[in-house]
């Protein structure tokens, strides 16, 4: 039996707990924005890319900005969580990952309510955002 | 309270004409030029210029009505020294903290519609990806010039749209009735509670593949063209639209922040500034809203918009 199409007002009980979940993301997130960046400027931990060259790198492309400072693109910085600059990548990588823990947390409601449809629309949405997330979608640089 | 609104609407407008001298004037094009010659800016100036702007950004940004990232990419592209490519990714991600604070209260006050939202986020956010893939593999020059061009239609489509707090829905169309999209929610201003259904929701869902590009490839927030669409095409009622809109950035923007993160697009020296200062700045535009006229502001923010567009095309024409 799908979901009656007459709704009542307020939210879903899967609204509610996607905007809770979000809610709580979002903090974590920010809070370890605000922490890895006190960490990089104060140089607790020594950056990759002194702090002082990046005025000359931020001008470039980024494929100049790769080339020149031997860095990465993907999740390459994952193996230098030590260094100050690498850091402030966890906690901008998880706030790009909280729509996807939102998502997953509501699929089994989706399917217990029986609203088959949306359950399918949200692994969907699922899958396109890790396809993202993953690395594996890349270009050239210009 | 009319003093103190004439009192907030001339500083909002003093405020403006600085923020706009300040940015068309040579001061900041030689800085610029300092900056691009690689000379000995400490490297904190920028990014304190950076969180300075956001800041004021995000108080324009909830008084005019728009989002933080339809501002940050022009201006910042504009009138900094970042490669566009960096302002783009920063862009995303001012765009898309911004959704993720916003949505759980817009979410829990049942005006963004989770089942409104999907079908729409699914195709925006595939589309994003594609539109941000393609943004990077373009000549730079041209990514700029494309961007003046979107920046002055935005200025066009805030000029000329119009908003309709309940559009009139006959009937729903085939396709949303079957996805369920409908919704109850209470309407404070009228204190009781608003029926709401969608149509042309098959032309809604291909105008979204349109907007999905543009925010992937040019790293704006789509706030400015998803409230159009889903309240004078699909015909949601304004507040429903401007919520749900803003929710769904945080889908939309997410994957596209992806892809620019994982090109190596995102520095943290300048996303954490931004993102701080949007959102600070967001919360004394809140406080602040009210004693402001939000006409005046609108048009301080569409004459900046203009002329961060028309400065956009003549770097992308190398003038």
């Amino acid at each position: 039996m799908t979901e009656p199409k007459v709704r009542k007002a307020g939210p879903t009980e899967e609204q509610l707990i996607y905007a809770d979940l979000l809610n709580k993301g979002m903090l974590v997130g920010l809070l370890g924005l605000l922490v890895t960046f006190v960490i990089y400027v104060f140089g607790i931990l020594a950056p990759v890319i002194p702090k002082k060259d990046m005025p000359v790198y931020w001008t470039h492309s980024v494929h100049d900005y790769l080339h020149h400072t031997g860095l990465q693109a993907g999740w390459n910085w994952i193996t230098q969580l030590g260094k100050g600059d690498m850091l402030n990548f966890a906690p901008i990588a998880f706030l790009g990952a909280v729509t996807i823990f939102c998502f997953l947390r509501i699929i089994p409601i989706l399917f217990r309510k029986k609203d088959t449809l949306y359950g399918f629309l949200a692994i969907i949405e699922v899958l396109v955002l890790t396809v993202a997330a993953s690395g594996i979608l890349g270009v050239g640089g210009h | 309270m009319p003093m103190l609104r004439r009192s907030g609407s001339t500083i909002a407008a003093k405020a403006g004409m600085l923020f706009g001298l300040f940015c068309s004037s040579p001061v900041m094009a030689a800085a610029e030029e300092v900056a691009a010659s690689g000379s000995q800016t400490p490297w904190w100036v920028w990014p304190l210029v950076l969180l300075v702007l956001c800041f004021v950004l995000g108080i324009f940004a909830v008084l005019a009505g728009v989002g933080g990232g339809v501002l940050f990419v022009p201006i910042v592209s504009g009138f900094f020294p970042f490669h566009l490519d960096f302002v783009r990714g920063a862009g995303l991600f001012v765009a898309l903290t911004g959704a993720l604070a916003a949505g759980p209260g817009l979410l829990k006050k049942g005006l963004a519609d989770l089942r409104l939202a999907l079908p729409v986020a699914l195709i925006a956010s595939t589309c994003a990806i594609l539109g941000a893939l393609l943004g990077l593999a373009l000549p730079t020059y041209i990514i700029q010039i494309a961007l003046g061009a979107a920046i002055l239609m935005i200025v066009g489509i805030m000029l000329k749209a119009k908003k309709s707090a309940f559009p009139e829905v006959k009937a729903p169309d085939a396709l949303s009735q079957s996805l369920g999209i409908m919704g109850v929610y209470y309407e404070e201003s009228l204190g009781r509670e608003v029926d709401w259904k969608v149509h042309r929701t098959p032309l809604g869902l291909c105008l979204f593949v349109a907007i999905g590009i543009m925010a992937g490839m040019f790293g704006l927030g789509a706030g400015w063209a998803n409230v159009p669409v889903l309240n004078l095409v699909m015909g949601a009622p304004i507040k429903i639209s401007v919520a749900t809109s803003k929710f769904l950035l945080s889908i939309t923007d997410t994957s596209a922040a992806w892809i620019y993160l994982n090109q190596g697009c995102v520095l943290a020296m300048m996303v954490v500034p931004s993102v701080v200062g949007i959102m600070f700045g967001s919360l004394v535009g809140v406080k602040i809203l009210a004693k402001t006229k939000p006409a005046m502001v609108r048009w301080i923010v569409i004459i900046i918009l203009g002329i961060a567009g028309i400065r956009a095309l003549l770097k992308g024409f190398g003038i």
